[in-house]
């Protein structure tokens, strides 16, 4: 049962990242893709939080009177991640639309119909 | 004193949070978009605020209550607009309101 | 208690995640994506982790959402059925999921004190940071100080990020709008979004100069600075946004703010100190961490914004009316 209450976050954050994983492989839709990443990114930053929290801390705001505090070393590094995913999101959706523009269309069966032609 | 102010605060914050439960059942069983909307715009106004104002009156007089009110204030100026907007994209996109026809 | 939170969250945040695979209208799954990123904010509140929360709920609930939107309206609007059957994709990612449960045994409990990710480099910084940097917030001085390299990194990469839209999609200036018949029905919308706006760049500046002693720094300033013109762009029209913001101007602020940063780290190079070292720029070592800390993140907050306005320009101008 120790086991079940210690590690149900990272079971979870697991079958969130395998649903993102699914996306990414099955769906034939370029922005369908993009979210799936997406969703992946967001549910590894969720596995590093909950590596950092400590039962009983509190937020890493230095304060008189307040002894225990959560790790604030992955919380740094999530900040990076988040800016990265926004900014690989923004260029793979740029893409998307050039794309769309070059090709007429954005479903991967497609695209690769009309590349096998020329 | 400290009773009478958690008991006002307990009945505003749950007052609030059934708001919120009852907009969202209208949007479940209301059967045209503009009448969704309609539960949507008053019921998440009114549930976020009475939440913001359990939230005040269990902060005190204290920086965080001028906080709190500054959000109340945005948000019972954007709660409305935004609805408004969604409200004229759709007449925009031609999507008719749902009318009784028969004549009773 | 907060382990009721805790589920709650995480089950919602389940709910949602198979809500976007399963649904096909394109633009009902961006405001799916849009609730997964509040979902995740409020979970990281629930987590300690602040200036994360803040930081997520901006970009993921914020910006992404907008940027979806507009890659949605330029592109199709559903999604069409998929034609090959999902068994082999189901094998791989059932396969993976249970590989990555079976290594998830041996992890230490969650909120475990005793892990072996507290111990080593995150206590020092805890324990050294009020005698050294003097700034409460413990990632601030994480971030700009003990790990300013990782930044100046960081910051580059939005700067590639918006230089690589500029390159794909480019940018198109258009005439100022004109007042036609159709601006009536604006009017709700023009008028908080001029009451609002101020307010949203003052709002903006206090979370980038506030976030020595709460959450808040460069990253969140920046974004909730540009959510301020956009929402400007969007009442108002790209040609008149553009009239406040010009393009030459946006340019200029993306190059600006990393030259800021690495300039910091070159002149404390010339003082005497190592690259970045910010105890050399004034006499008092506290007072050098200060004075770095609030220029770095003022440059990352410059950047960051510009970068931001650069990308959502580029999304609407390729639309052909120009009032998105």
């Amino acid at each position: 049962m120790s086991e079940l209450l210690g590690h149900y976050n990272y079971w979870i954050v697991i079958v969130l990242m395998m649903t993102g994983f699914y996306t990414v492989i099955a769906r034939p839709n370029l922005i369908k893709k993009i979210i799936g990443l997406f969703i992946f990114q967001t549910s590894v930053f969720i596995l590093f939080i909950s590596m950092a929290k400590i039962e009983g801390g509190t937020a890493p705001i230095i304060e008189a009177g307040i002894s225990v505090y959560s790790n604030p070393l992955p919380h740094v590094l999530i900040l990076t991640a988040i800016v990265v995913s926004l900014a690989t999101t923004a260029l793979g959706l740029a893409l998307v639309v050039r794309i769309r523009q070059a090709y007429g269309t954005i479903d991967e069966d497609d695209i690769q119909v009309q590349d096998e032609e020329d | 004193m400290n009773l009478v102010l958690d008991i006002l605060s307990w009945v505003c914050l749950l007052g609030g949070a059934i708001f919120l439960l009852i907009g969202a059942i209208g949007v479940l069983r209301f059967p045209d978009f503009y009448t969704r909307l309609h539960a949507v715009s008053i019921c998440d106004t009114l549930g976020a605020g009475l939440v913001l104002l359990g939230l005040m009156v269990q902060g005190g007089l204290s920086l965080v209550t001028v906080k709190l009110l500054l959000m109340f204030y945005f948000m019972i100026f954007t709660g409305p607009t935004a609805v408004h907007a969604l409200a004229e994209a759709a007449l925009q996109g031609k999507l008719k309101p749902l009318v009784n026809d028969r004549e009773s | 208690m907060e382990y009721l939170i805790d589920i709650v969250l995480l089950g919602l945040l389940m709910i949602t995640g198979f809500a976007i695979v399963r649904m096909r209208s394109l633009l009902a799954v961006a405001m799916l994506t849009s609730i997964y990123s509040l979902l995740s904010a409020s979970l990281f509140v629930v987590l300690d982790a602040v200036d994360v929360a803040l930081t997520e709920a901006a970009i993921g609930a914020g910006i992404s959402t907008i940027l979806l939107l507009a890659a949605v309206a330029l592109t199709t609007d559903e999604e069409q059925a998929p034609r090959h059957t999902p068994l082999l994709p189901l094998i791989v990612v059932i396969t993976t999921g249970a590989a990555l449960i079976y290594g998830t045994v041996d992890m230490p409990h969650y909120g475990d004190p005793a892990s072996p990710v507290h111990r080593h480099v995150a206590a020092t910084y805890l324990h050294d940071t009020p005698g050294e940097i003097g700034v409460p917030n413990v990632v601030t001085s994480v971030l700009a100080s003990y790990r300013g390299y990782d930044t100046l990194g960081e910051v580059t990469v939005i700067f590639t990020a918006g230089a690589g839209v500029l390159a794909l999609l480019g940018y198109r200036t258009r005439r100022r709008n004109s007042r036609g018949p159709g601006n009536r029905k604006l009017v709700v919308l023009r008028v908080i979004a001029k009451l609002f706006f101020p307010l949203i760049l003052l709002f903006a500046l206090y979370i980038q100069f506030h976030g020595d002693y709460g959450p808040g720094g460069g990253f969140q300033a920046g974004v909730i600075f540009a959510t301020g013109f956009i929402l400007y762009a969007l009442a108002f029209g790209l040609g008149n946004a553009q009239r406040v913001i010009p393009h030459r101007m946006l340019h200029i602020m993306m190059a600006v703010g990393v030259l800021i940063y690495a300039s910091v780290g070159i002149e404390s190079m010339l003082l005497g100190g190592k690259f970045l070292e910010y105890r050399v720029l004034a006499e008092d070592p506290v007072t050098g961490q200060h004075l770095g800390i609030m220029l770095i993140e003022l440059g990352v907050g410059i950047t960051v914004a510009a970068v931001m306005l650069i990308i959502y320009y580029g999304f609407v101008s390729q639309q052909r009316s120009g009032d998105m």
